[in-house]
C-alpha cells in the first residue's frame, strides 16, 4: 500500500490505471440506468476528479454498494444524492446545486452569450453604417507613398 | 471611450489575483457538512472485546472527547502516533478510535506494537460508520462536545502545531461551557 | 559529464534567448539593421542548444542513467526502449524541456521560414518568441532542472506510470505541446503588428498558416489523448471535462474562432483588433493551462506532482506574458482604424457569429473549471463542477454554431439577402430535417429527440457543405474541371467541416445507444448483449517484459457465427505494483466491441464490463478530417505567393538582408 502511494505521488500522473468494474445485481434495466447514473455524477473524494463508477478506490467501493442498497430499498434519487450532501457536502456533486453562490456558474454563460449577442449586434451596426470601401487609413497611405518612393529610388 | 480597451487586462488581474489566493488553498480538503450538527448515532463492536458495543452515548458521557478515526494500513496514522499516545498520557481530553475498514487481527497487533491511546475503539470493518460521519481519508479527528454535537474536524495527521494552534483552543473552550 | 553538458547548454541557451528577446525588438524598435539581423541566427543557436540538451536527456533515459534524479524517478532498466524514450516527457522535468524545446523550434521554423517577410516583422516576432523563451526557460532551470543528480545512485529506476507505456501516449504529449507552443507563433505575429502598427491584410496572411499549422498539431493531439483515454483507461469514456482536457479544449476553441476571424482579416481587412486580441487570448489560454496543470491549483487525474514554489513561479510568467500583452494591446489597438463596410446578412456577419459562439463557450469552461476555485478562494464553501455542467452549458451553444457550419460558407462577403439564402437553402434543409430526424430510426429504432437533433445537424453540415461545392463548380464545363478550379484552402474548409459532421454524428451515436454491462462471468459462462453473445473462455497467466497478467478471452458471437476473440488483460507492474486493465477492442467503422476485466470474484469468476459502441471511431475520424482541413488550408498556394509578393514589395523597402 505505502509503495503503491508513493509512486501515485511521485509519478507524474496520479493512479487511475484500473477500471472499476462491480457485478451487481438489479431487479430491473432502470435501477441499472440509475445506477450508472448516480454513480457517474457523484464524485469520490479520495480521489484526484473520478466520478465513483470510475474509481477504484475503497471509499468509491463502498459508496458504490450504499447506492446498490438504497436502490434496491427503493429510495429514489433524491434521497440517494441527500444520503451524500449530508454526509460529504456539496463537494460530491459533479452537478453543483443551484443556490445563491452557485448562482454566477449556471446563469453566467447565458448572460455571456447574451453579451455576445449585443456586441456583435453594435459592431454589425457600426459596419452597416461605415462608407462603402472605406478609403486607406492616413498610416497606410503614408506608408504606401512611402514603398513607391523607396522603390522608385533603388530601380 | 479608450477605456474599453482596457477589460481584458483588468478581467485577467482579477483572475491572477483568483490564482494567488488560489494557489495557497489546499483543493483536496473538503470540509465537513456534519460541524455544528449532532454527531450521527452508531453502535458497533468495540475493537477489544467485540461483545461490547460503543456508540455515540459513550463519547458523550465524559464531556468533550476526540474521536479518530484510524487504519493500521494507513501510513500517516503512523506518523500521529506518537502525539496520539502523548495526548492520552496528559488526560486533557479523551480520545475514541473509530477502526476504520481493517482487519480485527492487524488492528490488535498494531496497538500492541505502537500504544493504545484510546479508551475504546469501535470496530468498523464495512466501513458504513465511516460514511455516517463522512469520513474519507484516514487519518480523521472530530471534536465532539458534552451534547454529542460534532465541533471540528480535522483531516490528516494530527501533530503538535495543530492540537496548540486549532483543536486545543477549541477543546479548551467548549471544556469551560461545560464545567 | 555529459548530464552536466545538458545543463550548460540550457543555460546557454537561456543566454542566447535572453539576447534574441532584447537585441532584436531593440533594433526594431531604433531602425539598426545588424541587430535586427541577430534574431534568425540567435534563434536557431538557442534550438540546437536545447536539441542537445534534450538528445543528452534522452540518452541518459535509454542508457539507464540512474544518476540523473528525474530518470531514476521516471524510467526502469526492465521498460521497453520505445517507453524509456518516452519517458523523457512522462514528468514535470522533461516535459518543460520539451516545451521550451518545441518552443525554440517554432521560432527557428519562422526565422527558415519567413526569408520573404520584412526584416523588421521577423525581428519583432522572434524578439517576442525570445522573451517567452526566457520565461520557459528560466523557470526550467530555477525550479525544474532535469538534470539534477542523485546520490547515492540506485540501482534501478522507479519505473514510468503503467498508464502512459502505451504507443498513443509516446505521441499525444508532444502533438498537444505543439499545439500550444505553436500558438505562440501567432501570439507573437500579433504584439510584433501592435508594436509595429502594422495590422492589416498582409499581417493576417502571415500569421493564418502559421495559426493553422499549431491548430493542426492540437486538433490531433486532443484526439490523440481521447482516443488513448477510450482504451487504456478501461472505462469506454473518451471525454472527462477534467481541468486538465478542458486546458486544452480552450485554447484550441478559441484557435478556431482565431482562424475564423483571420479569414475576415485577411479577405476583408475587418475585426482587426478583434483578432489580434483572439490570437493574445489563445496562447494566453495555453499559458493558462500550463499554470493549471503544474500548479495544483485544481485536482484533476492527470496532474503533476506540484510544488508550490513553480505554482508562484509560472503565475509570474503568466501574469508578465499575458499583462504585458494585453498592456501593449490597450495601448496601440485604439489607434488601429477598422474598415469596409458590410451588412447585417452577410459573410462577415456569419464569422463573427462564429466568434461569439466559440468564445462564449470557451469562456463557460473556463467558468466551470476555475468556479471551484473562487468559491474556496471567497470561503464560501467546496463544489465540484463536472461533466453534467459542461455538458449542458456546451451543447446548446454548439447547436446553433452547428446550423451555423452549414449557413455561413454559402453567404455572400460585404452583402447577402435573406431571400436568396431561403432560395438556396431551403429544399436542403427539408431534406436534412427529414434524413436526419429518420436516421436514428433507421439504424436503431429509436425516436430520441436528442439523437434525432444530432443527426439533422450532420446531415445539414454534410449536405450544405456538398451543396457549396457544387455551387462553386456549377459553371464549369465538367465537374472535374471545375473541382480543379476550386483553391486548397476551400477544401481545407470542407474537409474541416464534414470532419465536425462526422465527429458530431460518432458523439451523438455513441453517446446514444451504447450499451454497457458490469457482470460476473465464469468460465464457460455467455451473456448475451444487444446482437452479440459474449463467451468467456476463461483466464490464462501471462508475463511481460516489466508486468504480470491475468489474460482473458472471451468470444463474440452474432448469429451463431463467431465475429472476433477478444483478450483483455489484469497486469500488475512489477516495479510500482500499479494494477492496470488492458481493455480488448474489436473496432470497427459503425461499432466497437469492447470488454475490460476487473476481479476475480472466486470460484474462477471474474468481473467483466462490456461494452457495445456505435460509431464511436467517427469522433477520432471526424478529427482527423479537420486537422486534415487545416493541413490543406495551411499549404495553399496563395500563402506562397504572397510571400513572393511581400519579398518584392517590402523585402527592397528594408534593405538587402532579407533576400
Amino acid at each position: 500500500m505505502r509503495k503503491w502511494l508513493a509512486a501515485m505521488l511521485l509519478l507524474g500522473f496520479h493512479g487511475i490505471a484500473a477500471a472499476a468494474i462491480s457485478s451487481y445485481q438489479f431487479d430491473t434495466a432502470e435501477q441499472e440506468a440509475r445506477f450508472n447514473q448516480l454513480s457517474q455524477e457523484l464524485r469520490c473524494l479520495v480521489c484526484q476528479n473520478q466520478n465513483l463508477a470510475d474509481s477504484n478506490a475503497g471509499l468509491a467501493l463502498d459508496l458504490r454498494r450504499q447506492i446498490h442498497e438504497m436502490i434496491l430499498a427503493g429510495k429514489t434519487d433524491a434521497d440517494i444524492v441527500n444520503f451524500m450532501t449530508e454526509r460529504y457536502g456539496d463537494f460530491v456533486l459533479y452537478r453543483p446545486p443551484l443556490r445563491g453562490s452557485t448562482l454566477v456558474l449556471w446563469v453566467g454563460p447565458f448572460l455571456l452569450l447574451l453579451g455576445g449577442a449585443v456586441v456583435l449586434t453594435l459592431i454589425v451596426r457600426r459596419r452597416m453604417a461605415a462608407g462603402e470601401e472605406a478609403p486607406l487609413s492616413d498610416e497606410e497611405r503614408q506608408r504606401l507613398e512611402t514603398m513607391v518612393r523607396e522603390r522608385g529610388e533603388k530601380q | 471611450m479608450k477605456m474599453r480597451y482596457l477589460i481584458p487586462l483588468v478581467i485577467f488581474a482579477a483572475l491572477v489575483g483568483l490564482f494567488a489566493v488560489g494557489l495557497r488553498l489546499d483543493p483536496r480538503a473538503v470540509p465537513s457538512p456534519l460541524i455544528d450538527k449532532p454527531a450521527p448515532a452508531f453502535a458497533l463492536p468495540q475493537l477489544h472485546s467485540p461483545e461490547t458495543t460503543l456508540g455515540r452515548a459513550d463519547l458523550m458521557q465524559n464531556k468533550v472527547s476526540l474521536f479518530n478515526v484510524w487504519a493500521s494500513w494507513c501510513v500517516a496514522c503512523r506518523q500521529e502516533h506518537p502525539f496520539l499516545m502523548q495526548l492520552s498520557r496528559g488526560g486533557e481530553v479523551p480520545i475514541y478510535g473509530l477502526n476504520y475498514k481493517d482487519e480485527r487481527a492487524d488492528a490488535l497487533a498494531w496497538l500492541q506494537r505502537h500504544g493504545n491511546p484510546y479508551r475504546a475503539s469501535a470496530f468498523d470493518y464495512e466501513g458504513r460508520v465511516g460514511i455516517d460521519w463522512g469520513v474519507y481519508g484516514v487519518p480523521e479527528t472530530f471534536v465532539v462536545d458534552a451534547q454529542g454535537t460534532i465541533r471540528y474536524k480535522h483531516i490528516g495527521p494530527l501533530t503538535p502545531q495543530v492540537w496548540r494552534d486549532t483543536i486545543q483552543p477549541i477543546v479548551h473552550q467548549l471544556q469551560g461551557k461545560t464545567s | 559529464m555529459l548530464p552536466e553538458l545538458g545543463h550548460y547548454a540550457l543555460i546557454l541557451a537561456l543566454c542566447l534567448a535572453v539576447v534574441q528577446g532584447i537585441v532584436p525588438l531593440a533594433g526594431a524598435a531604433r531602425g539598426v539593421d545588424n541587430w535586427m539581423a541577430l534574431a534568425r541566427p540567435v534563434a536557431w543557436g538557442q534550438f540546437l542548444l536545447l536539441l542537445l540538451s534534450f538528445a543528452i536527456l534522452s540518452y541518459a533515459f535509454v542508457s539507464n542513467d540512474f544518476s540523473v534524479a528525474y530518470a531514476a524517478r521516471n524510467s526502469n532498466s526492465l521498460l521497453p526502449a520505445i517507453y524509456r524514450f518516452s519517458a523523457v516527457w512522462g514528468g514535470h522535468e522533461g516535459s518543460l524541456l520539451l516545451w521550451a524545446l518545441l518552443l525554440a523550434g517554432w521560432g527557428a521554423a519562422v526565422g527558415l521560414f519567413s526569408r520573404r517577410l520584412p526584416q523588421v516583422m521577423v525581428a519583432r516576432v522572434l524578439g517576442v518568441m525570445g522573451l517567452v523563451s526566457i520565461g520557459f526557460l528560466s523557470f526550467l532551470i530555477f525550479t525544474s532542472n532535469p538534470f539534477e543528480r542523485l546520490w547515492p545512485i540506485p540501482a534501478d529506476g522507479r519505473d514510468l506510470n503503467p498508464l502512459l507505456q502505451d504507443p498513443g501516449l509516446v505521441m499525444h504529449p508532444p502533438m498537444l505541446y505543439m499545439g500550444y507552443v505553436g500558438f505562440s507563433v501567432a501570439f507573437a505575429f500579433a504584439i510584433a503588428a501592435l508594436l509595429g502598427g502594422r495590422l492589416d491584410a498582409t499581417w493576417a496572411r502571415w500569421s493564418r498558416p502559421w495559426t493553422t499549422v499549431a491548430w493542426v498539431f492540437m486538433t490531433v493531439g486532443i484526439a490523440l489523448g481521447s482516443w488513448w483515454a477510450y482504451y487504456e483507461l478501461g472505462w469506454g469514456g473518451w471525454w472527462f471535462w477534467d481541468p486538465v482536457e478542458n486546458a486544452s479544449f480552450m485554447p484550441w476553441l478559441m484557435g478556431t474562432a482565431l482562424i475564423h476571424s483571420l479569414a475576415v482579416a485577411e479577405k476583408r481587412s475587418a475585426f482587426k483588433n478583434w483578432t489580434v486580441l483572439l490570437a493574445i487570448f489563445t496562447f494566453s489560454l495555453s499559458l493558462l493551462g500550463t499554470f493549471l496543470v503544474r500548479s495544483g491549483v485544481l485536482t484533476s487525474v492527470h496532474a503533476f506532482a506540484s510544488d508550490p514554489r513553480r505554482g508562484v513561479f509560472i503565475l509570474l510568467l503568466l501574469a508578465v506574458v499575458v499583462g504585458a500583452s494585453l498592456l501593449i494591446y490597450a495601448w496601440r489597438a485604439p489607434q488601429v482604424k477598422s474598415t469596409g463596410h458590410f451588412a447585417l446578412v452577410s459573410r462577415e456577419t456569419m464569422l463573427l457569429g462564429n466568434n461569439v459562439f466559440l468564445v462564449v463557450a470557451t469562456a463557460s469552461i473556463l467558468l466551470g473549471t476555475l468556479y471551484p476555485l473562487v468559491l474556496d478562494a471567497l470561503n464560501m464553501g467546496k463544489i465540484s463542477v463536472g461533466p453534467p455542467y459542461f455538458n449542458s452549458v456546451f451543447v446548446p451553444l454548439m447547436v446553433p454554431l452547428a446550423f451555423m457550419i452549414g449557413v455561413g460558407p454559402l453567404t455572400r462577403w460585404k452583402e447577402d439577402h435573406v431571400g436568396r439564402l431561403q432560395h438556396v437553402l431551403r429544399a436542403t434543409l427539408a431534406a436534412s430535417i427529414a434524413v436526419g430526424a429518420l436516421l436514428p430510426w433507421l439504424l436503431f429504432r429509436s425516436w430520441a429527440p436528442m439523437a434525432m437533433l444530432g443527426s439533422v445537424l450532420v446531415v445539414w453540415i454534410a449536405a450544405t457543405t456538398l451543396l457549396d461545392l457544387r455551387n462553386l463548380t456549377r459553371h464549369s464545363p465538367s465537374l472535374w474541371q471545375g473541382m480543379r478550379r476550386q483553391s486548397r484552402s476551400f477544401y481545407g474548409m470542407v474537409a474541416a467541416h464534414l470532419g465536425v459532421a462526422v465527429t458530431v454524428a460518432g458523439v451523438t451515436l455513441s453517446s446514444h445507444y451504447s450499451l454497457e454491462h458490469d457482470i460476473r462471468l465464469a468460465p464457460g459462462e455467455t451473456f448475451v448483449m444487444g446482437e452479440h453473445s459474449f463467451v468467456f473462455d476463461g483466464i490464462s497467466n501471462h508475463r511481460g517484459p516489466n508486468y504480470d497478467a491475468s489474460r482473458a478471452t472471451l468470444r463474440v458471437l452474432k448469429d451463431e457465427r463467431e465475429v472476433t476473440v477478444l483478450h483483455t488483460e489484469k497486469r500488475s507492474y512489477t516495479v510500482t505494483g500499479m494494477p492496470m486493465t488492458e481493455a480488448g477492442i474489436d473496432w470497427g467503422l459503425t461499432r466497437d466491441l469492447y470488454v475490460a476485466l476487473g476481479e476475480p470474484l472466486g470460484d474462477g469468476a471474474w468481473a467483466v464490463r462490456l461494452y457495445y459502441k456505435p460509431f464511436v471511431r467517427w469522433i477520432w475520424l471526424g478529427a482527423m478530417l479537420m486537422a486534415l482541413g487545416g493541413i490543406l488550408a495551411a499549404s495553399d498556394r496563395r500563402y506562397r505567393l504572397a510571400r513572393k509578393a511581400a519579398q518584392e514589395g517590402t523585402g527592397v523597402a528594408t534593405g538587402s538582408v532579407a533576400s
